[in-house]
Protein backbone atom coordinates (compact mmCIF):
# COMPACT_ATOMS: atom_id res chain seq x y z
CA UNK A 1 0.00 0.00 0.00
CA UNK A 2 1.38 3.35 -0.93
CA UNK A 3 -1.69 5.47 -0.34
CA UNK A 4 -2.94 7.44 2.64
CA UNK A 5 -6.24 6.43 4.19
CA UNK A 6 -7.15 10.08 4.80
CA UNK A 7 -8.04 12.89 2.42
CA UNK A 8 -6.55 15.68 4.53
CA UNK A 9 -3.87 15.78 7.19
CA UNK A 10 -5.88 17.34 10.01
CA UNK A 11 -4.35 15.52 12.93
CA UNK A 12 -2.49 12.38 13.86
CA UNK A 13 -5.59 11.00 15.57
CA UNK A 14 -7.18 10.44 12.15
CA UNK A 15 -4.25 8.37 10.87
CA UNK A 16 -3.71 4.61 10.89
CA UNK A 17 -0.34 2.95 11.59
CA UNK A 18 0.05 2.16 7.88
CA UNK A 19 -0.29 5.85 7.01
CA UNK A 20 2.73 6.68 9.13
CA UNK A 21 4.63 3.87 7.44
CA UNK A 22 3.76 5.17 3.99
CA UNK A 23 4.71 8.73 4.91
CA UNK A 24 8.08 7.64 6.34
CA UNK A 25 8.95 5.46 3.36
CA UNK A 26 8.14 8.31 1.01
CA UNK A 27 10.11 10.71 3.21
CA UNK A 28 13.14 8.42 2.93
CA UNK A 29 13.11 8.99 -0.83
CA UNK A 30 12.74 12.74 -0.44
CA UNK A 31 15.54 12.86 2.09
CA UNK A 32 17.77 11.43 -0.64
CA UNK A 33 16.42 14.04 -3.06
CA UNK A 34 17.18 17.00 -0.77
CA UNK A 35 20.77 15.83 -0.39
CA UNK A 36 21.42 15.90 -4.14
CA UNK A 37 23.28 18.76 -5.85
CA UNK A 38 19.94 19.73 -7.40
CA UNK A 39 17.37 19.27 -4.68
CA UNK A 40 14.23 19.44 -6.71
CA UNK A 41 11.80 17.09 -8.44
CA UNK A 42 9.12 18.11 -10.94
CA UNK A 43 6.22 15.99 -9.56
CA UNK A 44 3.88 18.80 -8.48
CA UNK A 45 4.39 21.11 -11.47
CA UNK A 46 0.67 21.67 -11.92
CA UNK A 47 -0.29 21.99 -8.25
CA UNK A 48 -0.80 25.28 -6.43
CA UNK A 49 -0.47 25.46 -2.67
CA UNK A 50 -1.55 28.26 -0.35
CA UNK A 51 0.19 28.65 2.99
CA UNK A 52 -2.23 30.38 5.32
CA UNK A 53 -0.65 31.36 8.59
CA UNK A 54 -3.11 33.04 10.92
CA UNK A 55 -0.59 32.61 13.71
CA UNK A 56 3.12 33.37 13.79
CA UNK A 57 5.60 30.80 12.59
CA UNK A 58 9.14 30.80 11.26
CA UNK A 59 10.37 27.24 11.05
CA UNK A 60 7.13 25.53 10.05
CA UNK A 61 6.33 28.11 7.42
CA UNK A 62 9.80 28.04 5.89
CA UNK A 63 9.87 24.27 6.04
CA UNK A 64 6.51 23.93 4.28
CA UNK A 65 7.45 26.51 1.68
CA UNK A 66 10.74 24.79 0.94
CA UNK A 67 9.06 21.38 0.76
CA UNK A 68 6.50 22.75 -1.70
CA UNK A 69 9.13 24.41 -3.85
CA UNK A 70 11.31 21.30 -3.91
CA UNK A 71 8.31 19.44 -5.33
CA UNK A 72 7.96 22.18 -7.96
CA UNK A 73 4.53 23.33 -6.75
CA UNK A 74 3.45 26.94 -7.15
CA UNK A 75 3.26 28.61 -3.75
CA UNK A 76 1.34 31.57 -2.41
CA UNK A 77 1.81 32.84 1.11
CA UNK A 78 -0.49 34.60 3.45
CA UNK A 79 0.04 35.92 6.92
CA UNK A 80 -2.91 37.12 8.96
CA UNK A 81 -1.02 40.17 10.10
CA UNK A 82 -1.17 41.85 6.71
CA UNK A 83 -4.56 40.63 5.52
CA UNK A 84 -8.25 41.32 5.27
CA UNK A 85 -8.86 39.16 8.32
CA UNK A 86 -8.28 42.35 10.24
CA UNK A 87 -11.04 43.99 8.20
CA UNK A 88 -13.53 41.43 9.52
CA UNK A 89 -13.54 38.73 6.85
CA UNK A 90 -14.55 35.24 8.00
CA UNK A 91 -12.26 32.23 7.66
CA UNK A 92 -14.40 30.54 5.01
CA UNK A 93 -14.61 33.73 2.96
CA UNK A 94 -10.88 34.26 3.15
CA UNK A 95 -10.15 30.71 2.07
CA UNK A 96 -12.80 30.59 -0.64
CA UNK A 97 -11.41 33.76 -2.13
CA UNK A 98 -8.02 32.16 -2.25
CA UNK A 99 -9.44 28.97 -3.72
CA UNK A 100 -11.14 31.00 -6.45
CA UNK A 101 -7.61 31.58 -7.69
CA UNK A 102 -7.44 27.79 -8.32
CA UNK A 103 -5.53 26.51 -5.32
CA UNK A 104 -5.32 22.73 -4.79
CA UNK A 105 -3.84 22.40 -1.31
CA UNK A 106 -4.15 24.64 1.74
CA UNK A 107 -1.58 24.51 4.52
CA UNK A 108 -3.07 26.29 7.50
CA UNK A 109 -2.00 27.37 10.93
CA UNK A 110 -4.75 28.88 13.03
CA UNK A 111 -5.14 29.89 16.65
CA UNK A 112 -8.47 28.11 17.04
CA UNK A 113 -8.74 24.42 17.82
CA UNK A 114 -10.40 22.50 14.98
CA UNK A 115 -9.96 25.22 12.36
CA UNK A 116 -8.61 22.67 9.90
CA UNK A 117 -11.46 20.22 10.43
CA UNK A 118 -13.97 23.05 10.01
CA UNK A 119 -12.35 24.18 6.79
CA UNK A 120 -12.17 20.66 5.35
CA UNK A 121 -15.95 20.41 5.62
CA UNK A 122 -16.62 23.67 3.83
CA UNK A 123 -14.06 24.12 1.10
CA UNK A 124 -12.95 22.03 -1.84
CA UNK A 125 -9.20 21.62 -1.32
CA UNK A 126 -6.79 19.34 0.49
CA UNK A 127 -6.12 20.71 3.97
CA UNK A 128 -2.87 20.23 5.86
CA UNK A 129 -2.98 21.33 9.47
CA UNK A 130 0.17 23.21 10.37
CA UNK A 131 -1.00 23.73 13.94
CA UNK A 132 -4.45 24.54 15.29
CA UNK A 133 -4.34 26.31 18.64
CA UNK A 134 -3.36 23.98 21.46
CA UNK A 135 -4.77 20.95 19.62
CA UNK A 136 -2.57 19.25 17.00
CA UNK A 137 0.53 19.87 14.93
CA UNK A 138 0.68 16.66 12.90
CA UNK A 139 3.69 17.31 10.66
CA UNK A 140 5.81 18.19 13.70
CA UNK A 141 4.90 14.90 15.36
CA UNK A 142 5.65 13.02 12.15
CA UNK A 143 9.07 14.59 11.78
CA UNK A 144 9.80 13.95 15.46
CA UNK A 145 8.98 10.25 15.08
CA UNK A 146 10.87 10.13 11.80
CA UNK A 147 13.94 11.57 13.53
CA UNK A 148 13.68 9.03 16.37
CA UNK A 149 13.35 6.24 13.80
CA UNK A 150 16.41 7.56 11.99
CA UNK A 151 18.48 7.80 15.17
CA UNK A 152 17.37 4.63 16.96
CA UNK A 153 16.27 2.46 14.03
CA UNK A 154 12.69 2.15 15.21
CA UNK A 155 10.10 3.90 17.34
CA UNK A 156 8.39 0.70 18.45
CA UNK A 157 9.04 -0.17 22.09
CA UNK A 158 11.05 2.98 22.77
CA UNK A 159 10.41 5.06 25.86
CA UNK A 160 9.82 8.72 25.16
CA UNK A 161 9.27 11.44 27.71
CA UNK A 162 7.80 14.79 26.72
CA UNK A 163 8.95 17.47 29.12
CA UNK A 164 7.53 20.91 29.81
CA UNK A 165 4.36 22.79 28.98
CA UNK A 166 2.10 19.90 27.99
CA UNK A 167 -1.07 21.91 28.65
CA UNK A 168 -0.54 24.44 25.88
CA UNK A 169 1.32 22.19 23.50
CA UNK A 170 -0.14 20.91 20.24
CA UNK A 171 3.24 19.28 19.62
CA UNK A 172 2.78 17.18 22.78
CA UNK A 173 -0.69 15.96 21.82
CA UNK A 174 0.24 15.08 18.24
CA UNK A 175 3.41 13.39 19.48
CA UNK A 176 1.49 11.29 21.97
CA UNK A 177 -0.87 10.07 19.23
CA UNK A 178 1.94 9.43 16.75
CA UNK A 179 4.22 7.62 19.19
CA UNK A 180 1.42 5.42 20.47
CA UNK A 181 0.37 4.52 16.90
CA UNK A 182 3.90 3.23 16.39
CA UNK A 183 3.97 1.26 19.62
CA UNK A 184 6.15 3.50 21.79
CA UNK A 185 5.64 4.18 25.49
CA UNK A 186 5.02 7.80 26.37
CA UNK A 187 5.45 9.68 29.61
CA UNK A 188 4.82 13.36 30.18
CA UNK A 189 6.78 15.38 32.71
CA UNK A 190 6.29 18.92 33.96
CA UNK A 191 4.81 21.00 36.75
CA UNK A 192 1.34 19.74 37.71
CA UNK A 193 -0.18 23.02 36.61
CA UNK A 194 1.09 22.51 33.06
CA UNK A 195 -0.15 18.94 32.71
CA UNK A 196 -3.75 18.55 31.53
CA UNK A 197 -6.04 16.95 34.10
CA UNK A 198 -7.16 13.86 32.23
CA UNK A 199 -4.04 13.20 30.18
CA UNK A 200 -3.70 9.71 31.70
CA UNK A 201 -6.84 8.74 29.78
CA UNK A 202 -4.74 8.92 26.61
CA UNK A 203 -2.64 6.06 27.95
CA UNK A 204 0.38 8.10 28.97
CA UNK A 205 1.96 8.15 32.40
CA UNK A 206 2.64 11.33 34.34
CA UNK A 207 5.83 12.13 36.23
CA UNK A 208 6.57 15.36 38.03
CA UNK A 209 10.14 14.48 38.97
CA UNK A 210 12.47 15.30 36.08
CA UNK A 211 15.27 13.02 37.22
CA UNK A 212 12.99 9.97 37.48
CA UNK A 213 11.54 10.69 34.06
CA UNK A 214 14.99 10.95 32.48
CA UNK A 215 16.13 7.72 34.14
CA UNK A 216 13.18 5.94 32.57
CA UNK A 217 13.40 7.19 29.00
CA UNK A 218 15.38 6.61 25.78
CA UNK A 219 14.37 9.92 24.23
CA UNK A 220 13.61 13.27 25.88
CA UNK A 221 11.51 15.65 23.82
CA UNK A 222 11.82 19.04 25.50
CA UNK A 223 9.12 21.64 24.93
CA UNK A 224 9.16 25.38 25.27
CA UNK A 225 7.14 27.14 27.95
CA UNK A 226 4.51 28.96 25.92
CA UNK A 227 4.26 32.24 27.79
CA UNK A 228 2.11 33.73 25.02
CA UNK A 229 -0.66 31.21 25.68
CA UNK A 230 -0.65 31.68 29.46
CA UNK A 231 -3.39 33.92 30.77
CA UNK A 232 -2.52 33.22 34.40
CA UNK A 233 0.68 32.29 36.20
CA UNK A 234 1.23 28.54 36.11
CA UNK A 235 4.50 28.55 38.07
CA UNK A 236 6.13 31.08 40.42
CA UNK A 237 9.05 32.12 38.22
CA UNK A 238 11.02 31.13 35.15
CA UNK A 239 14.02 30.65 37.41
CA UNK A 240 12.18 28.12 39.51
CA UNK A 241 10.97 26.32 36.41
CA UNK A 242 14.55 26.06 35.16
CA UNK A 243 15.74 24.70 38.48
CA UNK A 244 13.10 21.97 38.55
CA UNK A 245 12.57 21.17 34.86
CA UNK A 246 15.50 22.67 32.97
CA UNK A 247 17.83 20.12 31.37
CA UNK A 248 21.56 20.68 31.75
CA UNK A 249 24.63 18.58 31.04
CA UNK A 250 25.19 17.78 34.69
CA UNK A 251 21.83 16.07 35.05
CA UNK A 252 22.47 14.04 31.90
CA UNK A 253 26.01 13.07 32.98
CA UNK A 254 24.67 11.74 36.29
CA UNK A 255 22.23 9.40 34.53
CA UNK A 256 24.98 7.03 33.42
CA UNK A 257 23.34 6.43 30.05
CA UNK A 258 22.88 8.19 26.73
CA UNK A 259 19.65 9.92 25.88
CA UNK A 260 18.45 11.36 22.60
CA UNK A 261 17.55 15.01 23.11
CA UNK A 262 14.89 16.63 20.96
CA UNK A 263 13.26 20.04 20.85
CA UNK A 264 10.66 21.26 18.34
CA UNK A 265 11.93 24.85 18.58
CA UNK A 266 12.04 27.71 19.16
CA UNK A 267 14.47 27.08 22.02
CA UNK A 268 14.61 29.33 25.04
CA UNK A 269 18.25 28.66 25.82
CA UNK A 270 18.92 28.52 29.52
CA UNK A 271 15.25 28.01 30.40
CA UNK A 272 14.07 24.52 29.43
CA UNK A 273 17.45 23.42 28.05
CA UNK A 274 20.98 24.74 28.37
CA UNK A 275 23.15 25.57 25.38
CA UNK A 276 25.67 22.77 25.96
CA UNK A 277 22.88 20.17 25.87
CA UNK A 278 21.13 21.71 22.88
CA UNK A 279 24.38 21.76 20.90
CA UNK A 280 25.71 18.39 22.10
CA UNK A 281 26.10 15.24 20.01
CA UNK A 282 23.11 13.66 21.73
CA UNK A 283 20.87 16.42 20.49
CA UNK A 284 19.09 15.81 17.17
CA UNK A 285 17.42 19.22 17.09
CA UNK A 286 18.88 20.23 13.74
CA UNK A 287 18.22 16.78 12.25
CA UNK A 288 14.59 17.38 13.16
CA UNK A 289 14.62 20.55 11.08
CA UNK A 290 16.22 18.82 8.10
CA UNK A 291 13.82 15.88 8.33
CA UNK A 292 10.94 18.35 8.55
CA UNK A 293 11.38 19.25 4.90
CA UNK A 294 11.52 15.60 3.78
CA UNK A 295 8.49 14.60 5.85
CA UNK A 296 6.45 17.58 4.65
CA UNK A 297 7.40 16.79 1.04
CA UNK A 298 6.11 13.26 1.63
CA UNK A 299 2.80 14.45 3.11
CA UNK A 300 2.20 16.96 0.33
CA UNK A 301 3.19 14.46 -2.37
CA UNK A 302 0.89 11.76 -0.99
CA UNK A 303 -2.08 14.12 -0.69
CA UNK A 304 -1.46 15.63 -4.13
CA UNK A 305 -1.52 12.13 -5.55
CA UNK A 306 -5.19 11.89 -4.61
CA UNK A 307 -6.20 15.01 -6.52
CA UNK A 308 -7.87 13.90 -9.71
CA UNK A 309 -7.25 15.85 -12.87
CA UNK B 1 13.87 -16.14 -24.99
CA UNK B 2 15.49 -18.48 -22.50
CA UNK B 3 18.42 -18.02 -20.15
CA UNK B 4 20.95 -19.20 -22.78
CA UNK B 5 19.80 -16.52 -25.25
CA UNK B 6 19.97 -13.87 -22.53
CA UNK B 7 23.44 -15.02 -21.49
CA UNK B 8 24.74 -14.62 -25.07
CA UNK B 9 23.11 -11.20 -25.40
CA UNK B 10 24.57 -9.99 -22.10
CA UNK B 11 28.06 -10.94 -23.29
CA UNK B 12 27.53 -9.14 -26.58
CA UNK B 13 26.24 -6.02 -24.81
CA UNK B 14 29.22 -6.09 -22.45
CA UNK B 15 31.60 -6.27 -25.41
CA UNK B 16 29.84 -3.42 -27.18
CA UNK B 17 30.16 -1.32 -24.04
CA UNK B 18 33.87 -2.08 -23.77
CA UNK B 19 34.32 -1.13 -27.43
CA UNK B 20 33.02 2.37 -26.69
CA UNK B 21 34.13 2.90 -23.10
CA UNK B 22 37.51 1.07 -22.83
CA UNK B 23 38.29 0.73 -19.13
CA UNK B 24 35.20 2.67 -17.94
CA UNK B 25 37.39 5.19 -16.12
CA UNK B 26 35.11 8.06 -17.16
CA UNK B 27 31.88 6.10 -17.51
CA UNK B 28 29.05 5.36 -15.11
CA UNK B 29 26.29 2.81 -15.56
CA UNK B 30 22.86 3.76 -14.25
CA UNK B 31 20.13 1.16 -13.90
CA UNK B 32 16.56 2.41 -13.77
CA UNK B 33 14.60 1.18 -10.75
CA UNK B 34 13.09 -1.24 -10.33
CA UNK B 35 13.45 -3.48 -13.38
CA UNK B 36 16.47 -1.96 -15.08
CA UNK B 37 18.59 -2.47 -11.99
CA UNK B 38 18.59 -6.26 -12.41
CA UNK B 39 20.05 -5.88 -15.89
CA UNK B 40 22.51 -3.20 -14.72
CA UNK B 41 23.71 -5.35 -11.82
CA UNK B 42 24.11 -8.35 -14.09
CA UNK B 43 26.07 -6.41 -16.71
CA UNK B 44 28.28 -4.83 -14.06
CA UNK B 45 29.04 -8.24 -12.59
CA UNK B 46 29.86 -9.63 -16.02
CA UNK B 47 32.16 -6.73 -16.86
CA UNK B 48 33.99 -7.12 -13.57
CA UNK B 49 34.42 -10.89 -13.52
CA UNK B 50 34.65 -11.91 -17.17
CA UNK B 51 36.18 -8.83 -18.72
CA UNK B 52 38.35 -7.69 -15.83
CA UNK B 53 36.99 -4.14 -15.62
CA UNK B 54 37.97 -2.50 -12.36
CA UNK B 55 36.51 0.63 -10.75
CA UNK B 56 33.21 0.25 -12.49
CA UNK B 57 30.71 2.76 -11.13
CA UNK B 58 27.10 1.63 -10.97
CA UNK B 59 24.14 3.67 -9.80
CA UNK B 60 20.49 2.83 -9.39
CA UNK B 61 18.09 5.63 -10.19
CA UNK B 62 14.41 5.88 -9.29
CA UNK B 63 12.42 8.07 -11.67
CA UNK B 64 9.03 8.05 -9.92
CA UNK B 65 9.09 11.76 -9.06
CA UNK B 66 9.97 12.66 -12.66
CA UNK B 67 7.27 10.64 -14.40
CA UNK B 68 4.74 12.43 -16.56
CA UNK B 69 1.78 10.31 -15.46
CA UNK B 70 1.56 11.55 -11.84
CA UNK B 71 -2.15 11.90 -10.95
CA UNK B 72 -3.12 10.39 -14.31
CA UNK B 73 -3.15 6.78 -13.17
CA UNK B 74 -5.64 4.98 -10.99
CA UNK B 75 -2.96 3.22 -8.95
CA UNK B 76 -0.55 5.46 -7.06
CA UNK B 77 3.09 5.49 -8.09
CA UNK B 78 5.33 3.96 -5.45
CA UNK B 79 8.95 5.04 -5.36
CA UNK B 80 11.99 2.78 -5.06
CA UNK B 81 15.33 3.65 -3.53
CA UNK B 82 17.89 5.64 -5.44
CA UNK B 83 21.52 4.70 -4.94
CA UNK B 84 23.74 7.23 -6.63
CA UNK B 85 26.95 7.65 -4.67
CA UNK B 86 28.72 9.77 -7.24
CA UNK B 87 28.25 12.86 -9.36
CA UNK B 88 28.04 12.58 -13.12
CA UNK B 89 29.58 15.95 -14.00
CA UNK B 90 31.52 15.46 -17.27
CA UNK B 91 31.04 11.68 -17.11
CA UNK B 92 29.78 9.42 -19.86
CA UNK B 93 26.50 7.96 -18.68
CA UNK B 94 24.89 4.74 -19.87
CA UNK B 95 21.24 4.41 -18.86
CA UNK B 96 20.17 0.78 -18.55
CA UNK B 97 16.60 -0.52 -18.67
CA UNK B 98 15.01 -3.84 -19.50
CA UNK B 99 12.32 -2.94 -22.04
CA UNK B 100 12.11 0.18 -24.19
CA UNK B 101 8.49 0.79 -25.07
CA UNK B 102 7.03 4.30 -25.21
CA UNK B 103 10.27 6.04 -24.26
CA UNK B 104 8.56 7.98 -21.48
CA UNK B 105 10.57 6.36 -18.67
CA UNK B 106 13.76 7.29 -20.49
CA UNK B 107 12.49 10.87 -20.87
CA UNK B 108 11.95 10.96 -17.10
CA UNK B 109 15.38 9.45 -16.49
CA UNK B 110 17.02 12.09 -18.68
CA UNK B 111 15.46 14.78 -16.49
CA UNK B 112 16.30 12.97 -13.25
CA UNK B 113 19.94 12.55 -14.24
CA UNK B 114 20.34 16.31 -14.53
CA UNK B 115 19.96 16.50 -10.73
CA UNK B 116 23.38 14.87 -10.41
CA UNK B 117 25.28 17.21 -12.70
CA UNK B 118 25.91 17.78 -16.41
CA UNK B 119 27.21 14.61 -18.04
CA UNK B 120 29.46 14.61 -21.10
CA UNK B 121 26.99 12.42 -22.92
CA UNK B 122 24.22 9.93 -22.22
CA UNK B 123 23.66 6.62 -23.98
CA UNK B 124 20.85 4.12 -23.67
CA UNK B 125 21.16 0.35 -23.32
CA UNK B 126 18.09 -1.89 -23.33
CA UNK B 127 17.63 -5.63 -23.37
CA UNK B 128 14.42 -5.50 -25.39
CA UNK B 129 13.57 -2.81 -27.90
CA UNK B 130 9.89 -2.88 -28.83
CA UNK B 131 9.74 -1.49 -32.34
CA UNK B 132 7.03 0.84 -33.64
CA UNK B 133 5.79 1.67 -30.14
CA UNK B 134 7.56 4.92 -29.33
CA UNK B 135 5.70 8.02 -28.13
CA UNK B 136 8.90 10.08 -28.10
CA UNK B 137 11.92 10.38 -30.39
CA UNK B 138 14.15 8.12 -28.24
CA UNK B 139 16.21 5.21 -29.62
CA UNK B 140 18.65 2.87 -27.87
CA UNK B 141 22.42 2.91 -28.54
CA UNK B 142 22.78 -0.71 -27.44
CA UNK B 143 19.96 -3.18 -27.83
CA UNK B 144 19.75 -6.81 -26.89
CA UNK B 145 16.93 -7.89 -29.18
CA UNK B 146 14.28 -6.11 -31.21
CA UNK B 147 10.77 -7.31 -30.67
CA UNK B 148 7.57 -6.65 -32.58
CA UNK B 149 4.53 -6.93 -30.35
CA UNK B 150 1.11 -5.40 -30.68
CA UNK B 151 0.54 -2.55 -28.28
CA UNK B 152 -1.86 -4.41 -25.98
CA UNK B 153 0.63 -7.21 -25.43
CA UNK B 154 3.12 -7.03 -22.60
CA UNK B 155 6.79 -7.86 -22.87
CA UNK B 156 7.97 -9.26 -19.59
CA UNK B 157 11.58 -9.85 -18.56
CA UNK B 158 12.21 -12.07 -15.54
CA UNK B 159 15.52 -12.50 -13.74
CA UNK B 160 16.95 -15.24 -11.57
CA UNK B 161 17.29 -12.68 -8.78
CA UNK B 162 13.59 -11.86 -8.75
CA UNK B 163 11.71 -14.67 -10.47
CA UNK B 164 14.07 -17.67 -10.25
CA UNK B 165 14.60 -17.73 -14.02
CA UNK B 166 16.14 -15.58 -16.75
CA UNK B 167 13.57 -15.30 -19.50
CA UNK B 168 11.67 -12.94 -21.78
CA UNK B 169 7.99 -13.51 -22.52
CA UNK B 170 5.41 -11.84 -24.65
CA UNK B 171 2.19 -11.93 -22.67
CA UNK B 172 -0.98 -11.84 -24.75
CA UNK B 173 -3.79 -9.69 -23.39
Amino acid sequence: MSELSVEHLLGIKYLKPNDIDVIFKTADHFKEVINRPIKKVPSLRDITIANLFFENSTRTKLSFELAEKRLSADVINFSAGQSSVKKGETLIDTVNNILAMKVDIVVMRHGNVGAGVFLSKHVDAKIINAGDGTHEHPTQALLDSYSIREKLGTVKGKKIVIIGDILHSRVALSNIFALQLQGAQVKVCGPTTLIPKHIASLGVTVETNLKKALEWCDVANVLRVQHERMDIKYFPSTREYTQLYGINQEILDNLGKKLVIMHPGPINRGVEITSDVADSNDSIILNQVENGVAVRMAVIYLLAQQIKR
Amino acid sequence: MNSKDIEIILHRLACELIENHNDFSNTVLIGLQPRGSYLANRLAKLLKTEYNIKNLELGLLDITFYRDDFRRKETPLAAETTEMNFLIEDKKVVIIDDVLFSGRSIRAALTAIQSYGRPENIELLVLIDRRFSRHLPIQPDYRGRQVDAINEEKVLVTWTESHKKDAVFIEPT
